[in-house]
């Protein structure tokens, strides 16, 4: 079980930068052929600054940063964890080039009995700022620790 | 504003944005995926760790349903629209699965001087399984 212990703790999460390849590797993973996301001229002539990020491209900087810290250090098996839920909210466009960085907070610790007995579920909340200090994006993570 | 073909004065609260039908998950896509994403959770690539944790094999990632469903949006109203994109995992995929992602506006209303959509949406597997709902806040112009 996850000790309620963490809620409040902080992890810094150092810096990600963007780069076309990694944005157009996970668009393709995703299946997603939208032309924003592959070629420059495509983003730029829909206004973005240029290309454009998939909508959930934050998980990968959650991967890079703050949640493997997190799994790692309440020592969650991989094996009993599932992912909850995920909200985003985006307050400024991130571009390629910009480099994100930020803290990720545990607010939560809730445990829950469902269908594979009881759980525990860790909410995890990380807010990214640029290279400019701007807030560019809300991250608020669910992960569900079968018991 | 990025590319915004649909207009806040288009839609109602009922108005039911175009489905996504994905193409079947499969075991190359996971790898894929974790690859592209970081995510290396042996859960999702390799069979004997999938069957260990009681799945009978390889499951897909969460965040990857969630790229289908921003897909689904970024489909109608592009990126920079995205104000907001809530999910919650109901039920694991598996390679082969068919997720068909739908959803409708239940609200419109002025906030900060945008005209803001709230829709609702939802991700079916072939045997019409909820595998996530969720809900998404756009900018229209």
């Amino acid at each position: 079980m996850i000790d309620k212990s963490v809620i409040g703790k902080k992890y810094k999460v150092s810096a990600f930068e963007i780069e076309n390849g990694k944005i157009r590797e996970l668009a393709r993973a995703i299946g997603d052929n939208n032309p924003v996301f592959y070629n420059e001229d495509a983003a730029v002539k829909d206004g973005y600054a240029g290309l454009a990020l998939p909508p959930t491209f934050a998980t990968v900087f959650a991967l890079a940063g703050g949640l493997m810290t997190v799994v790692k250090d309440l020592k969650i098996d991989m094996a009993k964890l599932l992912h909850g839920g995920q909200e985003y909210q985006y307050f400024a466009e991130i571009k390629p080039g910009d480099s994100v960085s930020g803290e990720t907070e545990i607010t939560g610790v809730i445990e829950k009995s469902g269908k594979g007995g009881i759980m525990d579920l860790v909410i995890m909340e990380t807010t990214y700022y640029n290279q400019d200090s701007k807030k560019v994006l809300c991250d608020k993570c669910t992960l569900v620790v079968k018991r | 504003m990025g590319k915004n073909d649909i207009f806040f004065n288009d839609v109602e609260v009922g108005y039911k944005i175009k489905d996504l039908i994905k193409a079947p998950i499969n075991e190359t896509q996971l790898v894929m995926y974790a690859g592209a994403s970081g995510d290396f959770n042996p859960i999702h690539t390799v069979h004997a760790f999938g069957k260990k944790a009681g799945f009978g094999g390889v499951i897909g990632h969460g965040m990857l349903t969630m790229g289908f469903v921003g897909q689904f949006i970024s489909n109608w109203v592009g990126v920079k629209s995205l104000k907001k994109l809530a999910v919650q995992f109901k039920a694991i995929t598996k390679p082969k699965d068919v997720i068909t992602v739908s959803g409708e506006v239940t609200k419109k209303y002025s906030f900060e001087k945008e005209n803001r959509v709230d829709c609702e949406i939802i991700a079916k597997n072939q045997n019409n399984e909820i595998v996530i709902t969720g809900s998404a806040t756009v900018v229209l112009p």
